[in-house]
């Protein structure tokens, strides 16, 4: 075989060994899964309003029940066998966001109840609510001035 | 079965197109930009801040229901909403009050839960 010589040959030489990006094949899983779960989160909606909750309250429900079965099934270390298959199908929904807090707070328990579950909870969710809840009140604060 | 008749599938079919094409996006920024995922949600949140605050998102929630109101764009919109909704009763003080205590409930079960799962669960031994 031919020594590689420039950055280039060596870059198409990688790029020939490396295994294709399934891109196509994981957007079709991120999209089948995404869909089941939000038709699972509407199917609970529906079933709120059939009961004759209003729009607000049903869909808070649906919010803490979808957490809650990410919850289960992180806990039944089912969940990253889901996420595998489904990239952002799983990680994009609430699950995704109810996963990142429940998968630490139990790989963690070993490092103790306060610094370990209670701080190690929020490696992922923290962030996500620092720039979710300030931007929200930016908004907030703006829409006192325009409205 | 009443609830079964009064299910609106369209709405439903709606659903599971706009809920999954959100993912794909999420999957088309995993795959090129090497996010990781925690970039991945923080950005689909305050996406989601601007588009409800901006007041494009309710359109997506009116068209798809549980689709745009599921993914955490939605819960970003979600925090808007109630930031803008309560700052237009009480001022800056409803800006900070508004946006969480419309999320409320999915924040706390998320707290909630993880706490409780971990009282339960064993964490699984790392293979690495």
């Amino acid at each position: 075989m031919n020594p590689i010589e420039t950055a280039k040959e060596y870059n198409e030489y990688v790029e020939a060994k490396s295994p294709k990006s399934p891109i196509f094949k994981n957007c079709l899983h991120a999209f089948l899964v995404g869909g089941l779960i939000c038709s699972i989160g509407q199917l609970i909606f529906e079933f709120c309003t059939f009961k004759g909750l209003d729009t607000v309250s049903a869909n808070n429900i649906v919010a803490i029940s979808l957490i809650g079965i990410s919850a289960l099934l992180t806990s039944l270390n089912l969940f990253n066998k889901i996420g595998k298959f489904a990239g952002a199908g799983s990680l994009v929904p609430i699950t995704g966001f109810a996963n990142s807090i429940v998968s630490p707070a139990i790989e963690y328990k070993s490092e103790g109840y306060v610094l370990g579950v209670g701080s190690k909870m929020f490696t992922v969710a923290g962030p996500v609510l620092v720039y979710g809840i300030s931007a929200s009140i930016l908004v907030g604060i703006i829409s006192c001035f325009f409205i | 079965m009443d609830f079964f008749q009064s299910i609106d599938f369209g709405l439903l079919v709606r659903c599971f197109i706009v809920g999954g094409l959100i993912c794909i996006i999420g999957q088309i920024l995993i795959d090129k930009t090497k996010l990781t995922s925690a970039r991945i949600l923080v950005v689909f949140v305050t996406v989601g801040v601007i588009l409800g605050g901006l007041g494009i998102y309710k359109y997506v929630i009116d068209f798809a229901g549980c689709g745009a109101t599921v993914p955490l764009l939605g819960f970003g919109a979600n925090l808007a909403k109630g930031a803008i909704e309560s700052a237009s009763e009480q001022g800056v003080l409803g800006a900070f009050i508004g946006g969480v205590k419309a999320s409320a409930g999915g924040i706390a079960a998320a707290v909630f839960f993880g706490y409780i799962a971990s009282l339960i669960a064993k964490p699984k031994i790392k293979k690495q």
